[in-house]
């Protein structure tokens, strides 16, 4: 594939870039042409909030093709500031030891490499909020 | 406050000490260092190496990794959304966005783009990306520097980041680590956090470490890069003392690049610093060498601490190979904007530790994870 | 819109068949289905697959597949949506003869899925979920389960255990079937400890990668009666729609595309979900299953795991449930699913399930979903 689909999506996967319809105060992440609640055509742009917390997750172990360097890796449900959600990788975890509703900020990481001649894709993930912690060692 | 007159320009000599022809001053300033730490032991007993000679002798208890997901570019994203926090500024109103690193994921396509794409600074910014081993970082400053002081931008970001590369069981093995500072330039002002008030580069073609284009790791001369070092920040610091007419004991920090926790205490000592003049900057027992980031983030160590009015000697050094040595000056904005964004004593206590194994894996040291 | 009844089935056994194409295996189903109808003219082909293009690099299905079963310029079409491949091919073909379009219509489903490797297949699988914001996280269709399998542990306060009690089941009734791709029982140890593959689904909870094809006859009911003197009507069918990402659903512990469509056909068929006898739903993972005994009405919301407890779900309990083996172990050749799921309600109804015979079923539905209940169809069927 051109690399054409992965620029398309930099706004949103660097900034979280999202819309907000006025009408029904529905926030869109991705954006979306028009409002499916209300169906109004006036949207707004809107950033999301980078802070939120962690509702589920889980640890892949058996990783679709390109993710193989990252097992075992967490994918999680995050419910942001202002209630929307979002699917991210979490990441700086320790899957031991996350709990569910632990506060969660969104970072900027490689999500994937097209190989080792292709194109790096980069996009939000979320880590528990930044604080000191004494952790145990850790196998990859 | 003081401004310099360039003595050497008044008297017909050549410009050897560079100072801008306004003030500029240091807005913000952040840093990332990623969770991981390998330590020296673990590394040592896969190699049958002594411990001592690393541990004891250069000082270097542990040193960061970063982890697969992270790279230069991503580690120098978190330094400069931070800097930004700190600066208080739009992002869109800086006008360059200059990285130093000799890691850049790219040969061909600049880490720069990709943090202004980040920040938002696009798409009416400069961008570009510096090697210069691991004094690329202050080299941003400097032109960040002139950038601003010229007028041409208001704000400029200068980061020094990078994902050191080292080959499996060689020395620099022990030191080569993951860390990324970054600062937020523009003019002077009563909210500053700290003013550069002048600049020395010195540089000469000294094959002391080097990298060949498409090699996965650097070779370096032994006691020879020793030497180069010794020589180039003693030269460097030397001359800007002696033009602006400062002695050590006028500064109250004094800041090195950082191989390993030796050199810097020895420089200090040929220079007359004191070990407590260095101590607040010397962060390489910690989390290794940062390569380009190493000085910068003894930087933001002594701005996350320091206070109005105290003089600052940064002195980096890159291999290659050059030194420059900046006079920075703490100012009254320092207080207000520290506790912005976090610290990097903050990041240096966040650790999870990791084998030999798990490093190796995620630095790609195995055969065949090439085609992942 | 007429009454359609099935009057013929016909089955691959769920396997890797090496020596087996896309082609030959679907010849083979539609072969068994013909002959078990006897042999009507068939009039339209209907066929459904997930996604030869990804897995055989074959698209343009209908044409081809019309040709290999010799149909010449009859009309044939293949439909696409996602795991629900196979239902919504019968849910197509039953609307081509409801409408009085064509009389005699052989529908059937295909998957060949064993040209690649386990990694490859686990991505293209992936593809029914949303590529760049759910995909590109690195998030498993597998993945998706295994969030809600957590959050549903959670509130409902339920061990893994009762998951691989499910699991049990399942191959417990799939050791009866010669179709199966695992006819075999399992012990409750076996379902409990496999390799994590997304915390907290492990390998025994999900569906096997596998080959097959299965294939219907269907026609007017009122001429099914020159063909078969056990026809089985579809009485009901129906498919909605939920949110298409994950992220953006209402409640998250619910399929809500599995509950309209089974209300709307169960309105269809004018009946209740009490009196339905037995019922195929789509366990592609241990929670999907649990979470389709509660959302096609048999039991209420956080009660599905108590049903596998108890015991309701076996062949002779109070609602049977896959009878099969289901998606775990009858086996999951996604395209050819929806068709094995309502020809085992067929049999059932006919009373021609051998050992795995639920006892007396007269009312019998098939419930097919797309990703995570991005859509769902059920069919409802009644003996005559």
């Amino acid at each position: 594939m051109l690399p054409s689909n992965l620029w398309r999506e930099i706004p949103q996967r660097y900034r979280l870039e999202a819309v907000f319809c006025p009408k029904c105060s529905t926030t869109y992440f991705p954006p979306r042409e028009l409002c499916t609640e209300c169906g109004s055509r006036e949207l707004e742009k809107k950033k999301l909030p980078t802070k939120g917390k962690l509702v589920t997750y889980t640890v892949i172990h058996t990783p679709p093709k390109g993710f193989e360097l990252y097992t075992p890796y967490i994918v999680g449900l995050v419910r942001l500031e202002d209630g929307t959600h979002i699917t991210a990788q979490i990441t700086d975890a320790d899957p031991n030891k996350l709990d569910l509703d632990v506060d969660v900020e969104a970072v900027i990481r490689k999500v994937k490499e097209n190989g080792r001649e292709g194109p790096i894709y980069y996009g939000y993930k979320f880590r528990p909020i930044l604080n000191a912690n004494g952790a145990p060692e850790r196998k990859c | 406050m003081l401004f310099l007159e360039n003595r050497a320009a008044s008297s017909g000599r050549k410009i050897l000490m560079m100072i801008p022809k306004s003030r500029v001053g240091i807005e913000g300033w952040g840093c990332y260092i990623p969770q991981y730490r390998i330590k020296t032991e673990n590394i040592a007993s896969v190699w049958d190496a002594p411990t001592d000679r690393f541990k004891e002798d250069l000082m270097i208890q542990e040193k960061a990794v970063a982890g697969p997901d992270e790279d230069t570019i991503t580690l120098s994203t978190e330094a400069a959304i931070n800097a930004i926090k700190r600066a208080g500024i739009n992002p869109s109103e800086i006008g360059a966005v200059l990285c130093g690193s000799e890691s850049h994921p790219y040969a061909v396509k600049p880490t720069g783009c990709t943090v202004a794409e980040v920040i938002g600074a696009t798409p009416y910014t400069l961008a570009a990306d510096l090697e210069f081993a691991c004094k690329a970082g202050t080299e941003a400053v400097q032109m960040c520097i002139a950038l601003v002081a010229s007028g041409m931008i208001k704000y400029g970001l200068a980061i020094g980041a990078d994902v050191a590369q080292s080959a499996p069981g060689d020395d620099l093995e022990y030191a080569a680590a993951s860390g990324a500072a970054a600062l937020i330039i523009g003019p002077l002002n009563s909210s500053s956090a700290a003013s550069i008030e002048a600049t020395v580069s010195y540089v000469t073609d000294t094959p002391d470490f080097w990298r060949r284009a498409e090699q996965p790791y650097p070779k370096h001369g032994g006691p020879f890069t020793g030497l180069s070092y010794f020589h180039h920040v003693t030269s460097a610091a030397e001359h800007l003392m002696s033009e602006l007419g400062l002695k050590p004991s006028d500064f109250d920090y004094v800041i090195f690049h950082q191989p390993n926790g030796k050199f810097p205490l020895r420089a200090a000592s040929q220079l007359g610093f004191t070990k407590e003049q260095v101590s607040k900057g010397l962060l390489v027992p910690y989390i290794g060498n940062t390569y380009s980031a190493s000085s910068l983030l003894g930087l933001t160590a002594v701005l996350d601490e320091a206070t109005p009015g105290q003089q600052i000697l940064l002195v980096s050094y890159g291999s290659g190979a050059g030194s420059d040595a900046m006079y920075i000056i703490v100012q009254d904005g320092v207080d207000e904007k520290r506790d912005a964004a976090p610290k990097v004593w903050d990041y240096i206590k966040r650790k999870q530790y990791i084998d030999y194994a798990c490093y190796a894996k995620w630095r790609r040291m195995i055969i065949g994870l090439e085609t992942k | 819109m007429r009454k359609v009844a099935v009057i013929g089935v016909g089955m691959v056994k769920v396997d890797h068949h090496w020596k087996e194409s896309l082609r030959s295996l679907f010849t083979k189903a539609a072969i068994n289905a013909l002959e078990d109808a006897g042999n009507p003219d068939v009039e339209a082909l209907y066929v459904g697959n997930m996604s030869a293009g990804q897995f055989n690099k074959q698209e343009n299905l209908a044409p081809m597949l019309a040709d290999a079963l010799g149909l010449g310029s009859k009309p044939s079409l293949r439909v696409e949506e996602g795991c629900s491949s196979g239902a919504a091919a019968l849910y197509m073909a039953l609307k081509d003869v409801a409408s009085g379009m064509h009389d005699f219509v052989l529908v059937g489903g295909v998957e060949k899925m064993m040209d690649t490797t386990t990694s490859d297949a686990t991505f293209i699988i992936s593809t029914v979920t949303d590529q760049e914001y759910e995909a590109f996280t690195g998030l498993s269709l597998a993945g998706i389960n295994a969030m809600v399998m957590r959050l549903y542990m959670k509130k409902f306060g339920v061990k893994r255990e009762s998951f691989a009690k499910f699991v049990v089941q399942m191959h417990e009734n799939a050791s009866k079937n010669p179709y199966a791709q695992f006819p075999f029982k399992i012990s409750l140890d076996k379902a409990l400890n496999s390799a994590p593959v997304a915390e907290p689904i492990h390998l025994m909870d999900c569906a096997p990668i596998g080959d097959g094809a299965a294939a219907l006859i269907i026609c007017p009911a009122e001429k099914a009666k020159e063909f078969t003197s056990d026809q089985v009507d579809i009485v009901g069918a129906w498919k909605a729609n939920d949110t298409f990402l994950f992220h953006m659903r209402k409640d998250f512990l619910s399929l809500k595309a599995t509950i309209e469509a089974s209300r709307n056909a169960y309105d269809m068929a004018n009946i209740t979900p009490e009196d339905v006898d037995v019922a195929e739903v789509h366990d592609s993972f241990s929670i999907a299953g649990i979470l389709a005994i509660e959302d096609l009405g048999f039991v209420r919301k956080g009660e599905g795991w108590m049903a596998v407890e108890e015991g309701l779900i076996s062949l002779d309990g109070e609602i049977p449930i896959n009878p099969s083996g289901g998606l775990k172990a009858r086996g999951h050749p996604i395209g050819a699913t929806g068709i094995y799921q309502a020809a085992e309600i067929v049999l059932q109804l006919r009373g021609d399930a051998g050992k795995r015979q639920v006892p007396d079923a007269r009312i019998g539905l098939s419930h097919n979903t797309s990703g995570f209940g991005t859509s769902a169809i059920v069919h409802v069927f009644k003996a005559k």
